[in-house]
């Protein structure tokens, strides 16, 4: 019946008339044709007469888009002061011209002006603070509901904490020994060259020993289990935020704080320092047997030697961290979570965040760590 | 020949493992109707929508739009057919990421040329259009109320100026004063922009107030189609069922009130 109903046009067009002032809209005035149409508008605006009367009688197609540039182009001759009319445009086109200039949008809808350089950093510096600010405060609730639980331990959530332990702590144990072995494999390696130059051998424990159990273990550790389990935590309450399950538990009686942090923040207390015992034996075994390969010390006279080098003070600085790292990745990877708004994309920005932050954090006490150990000459 | 139908379905078979969903189901729309599909929760109207706009394969049948056959393309191949519809999903599905301007000027911006401002102002125009304040353009899909969010995505579905749109239950979550303003939108949105419809519902106010014709879908069959009034005194006892609770009786009277 309509074979013209779903056969697709080709163009739109718009041309300057016979008379100096009379242009000639042509074509199909639709969505997919009018890119072309921009640029030559702005041109004809530029040299049109001063009565100008736009002729539509030519167009065959014409769409919301298309009444949209037609208004936008009356409009723009109008403000440069000349008088528009638009002729030959059909009853139903007439129509829909009608309908968008009414609900045109007002003068620069949309377009808020890009902030400056001053402004950005004055924003992000602002959003700093406002995130540490926010973290502190989360430190201190997580602090009160630690303590209130411990007054009434009913509120404690075993399960919860069981689960989280060995989610971050018995799943994490392949890993976390397979790296600081490797790790403790390669130090021995690029010691042994320098040991062997000048004869003592037997130091590799030393070197082995001491850096393992005071800095790598616990920092390779925490990086991991932030790397593994904070991402999760961020993700998994961001989630559940925006599927409104927070709010949910919080209507029928039970503190999202209570469920899904507290049990975090001490299943990672708990479990880290137990992992970085474990990961000090894997890197001590990796430096083990490559002295043995490259310097033939012995497994005996390494163990030997390493019950001198490391004193238990080395031992227990090193594991001493651990609490702190574990509560710094839990509280950061919770509070990322709760950060979260609304979209699907803000719960991947705040998972990625919750990384780098805790990774950072944990490097940054660690340093602080070493400051206040070399005051207080813990050797 | 040429068809004069914007879509037409024929012996359409679908089926989820045992589960027969459509057992033959034929029927036509024609161009500048609003066609609307009903049926009781689970019948397989949602399904038969998303094979209408290639994201499910049927069985066997075929499904033509715009004269074209669509079961059985790719992605490549439907996307010349899926610049000419808009589709609105039942819950908006509008990316959270992005304000509802920017919602409507990326789908400008992926299939036209257009400078950035003029995608803009033509989001705005369709923003417009449905009804939503100029200044809910800037905010993101979780600042909006459910209704908010509907017309903002029947403004990106409009973006590229379609000729037929799909709207999966246009009014479903919204209270009965939103649902009345998507009832008028709807209407008016056809006469003004000579759109063809079609779209799933029960809401029966809506199929009243706004559908030209109407398909009732059950047991795997397309049980009657035909104008309301025409349906409503159909003899099949699914679409009496359907027409005659207690719920479709509040409707029809209120219908006849109005006229």
């Amino acid at each position: 019946m309509l074979p013209s109903a779903f056969a697709q046009p080709v163009s739109a067009d718009i041309l300057r008339g016979e008379a100096p002032s009379q242009l000639r809209c042509q074509g199909a005035w639709i969505t997919r044709m009018l890119a072309p149409l921009e640029e030559r508008i702005e041109s004809l605006i530029a040299t049109v007469g001063e009565d100008v009367r736009i002729d539509a009688s030519a167009l065959t197609a014409f769409d919301t888009s298309g009444a949209w540039l037609l208004h936008r182009t009356v409009l723009a001759l109008r403000a440069r002061g000349r008088t528009v009319r638009v002729e030959g445009l059909r009853p139903e086109f007439e129509e829909l011209l009608r309908l968008v200039a009414s609900r045109a949008p007002p003068a620069g809808a949309g377009q808020a002006p890009a902030p400056s350089l001053l402004t950005r950093v004055g924003l992000a510096a602002w959003e700093g603070l406002r995130q540490a600010l926010g973290l502190l405060s989360f430190l201190g609730e997580a602090a009160t509901v630690l303590s209130r639980s411990i007054r009434e331990p009913r509120r404690i959530r075993w399960r919860a904490i069981l689960y989280n332990m060995q989610t971050a702590g018995f799943e994490a144990l392949p890993i976390t020994g397979l790296l600081t072995f490797l790790l403790g494999v390669v130090i021995a390696y690029q010691g042994a060259e320098q040991l062997r130059r000048v004869g003592a051998n037997i130091y590799i424990a030393d070197l082995v020993g001491l850096s393992m159990v005071r800095e790598l273990a616990p920092l390779i550790t925490a990086i991991i289990v932030a790397g593994r389990s904070g991402s999760a935590y961020a993700a998994q309450i961001g989630t559940m935020k925006v599927t409104e399950e927070i709010d949910a538990l919080r209507t029928i009686g039970i503190a999202p704080f209570d469920l899904l942090v507290l049990p975090k923040v001490v299943a990672l207390a708990v479990v880290l320092p137990l992992l970085t015992v474990y990961t000090d034996m894997m890197g001590i075994l990796g430096g083990m047997i490559m002295a043995r390969a490259q310097l033939q010390v012995s497994f005996a006279t390494f163990v030997n030697r390493l019950d001198q080098a490391v004193s238990l003070t080395s031992y227990l600085v090193g594991i001493g961290k651990a609490p702190v790292f574990a509560v710094t990745i839990a509280l950061v990877g919770c509070y990322q979570g709760f950060c979260v708004t609304g979209s699907a994309e803000s719960v991947g920005r705040r998972t990625t965040v919750s990384v780098v932050q805790s990774i950072f954090l944990v490097i940054l006490s660690d340093a602080l760590f070493s400051i206040a150990f070399s005051w207080l000459q813990l050797w | 020949m040429v068809d004069s139908n914007v879509i037409a379905v024929r012996d359409l078979h679908t089926r989820f493992g045992s589960t027969v969903v459509h057992d033959g189901v034929s029927f036509a729309v024609r161009h500048g109707e609003v066609f609307a599909l009903v049926g009781a929760s689970g019948c397989g109207k949602s399904t038969l929508l998303r094979e209408m706009i290639v994201l499910q394969a049927p069985v066997s049948g075929s499904i033509r739009v715009f004269g074209q056959e669509v079961t059985g393309l790719d992605d490549n191949e439907a996307l010349a057919l899926r610049r000419r519809w808009g589709v609105m999903f039942e819950r908006g599905a509008l990316f959270s990421a992005l304000t509802v301007t920017e919602n409507v000027a990326t789908v400008l911006e992926e299939h036209t040329a257009l400078s950035a401002v003029l995608r803009t102002q033509l989001a705005a125009v369709k923003i417009a259009l449905t009804g939503l304040p100029p200044d809910a353009g800037p905010k993101y899909p979780n600042e909006l109320s459910g209704g908010m969010r509907k017309r903002a995505a029947l403004a990106r579905a409009l973006a590229l100026d379609p000729e037929l749109l799909f709207l999966d239950e246009p009014t479903a979550g919204l209270d009965p004063l939103s649902a009345s303003g998507i009832d008028e939108l709807v209407r008016h949105l056809r006469d003004a922009l000579g759109l063809t419809i079609m779209m799933v519902t029960h809401d029966l106010d809506l199929l009243w107030r706004t559908a030209d014709r109407v398909a009732v879908l059950g047991d795997g069959h397309i049980l009657g189609v035909g104008t309301m009034p025409e349906l409503a005194k159909s003899e099949h006892p699914l679409v009496r069922e359907y027409f005659y609770g207690p719920r479709g009786r509040g409707a029809r009277e209120q219908a006849w009130k109005q006229k």
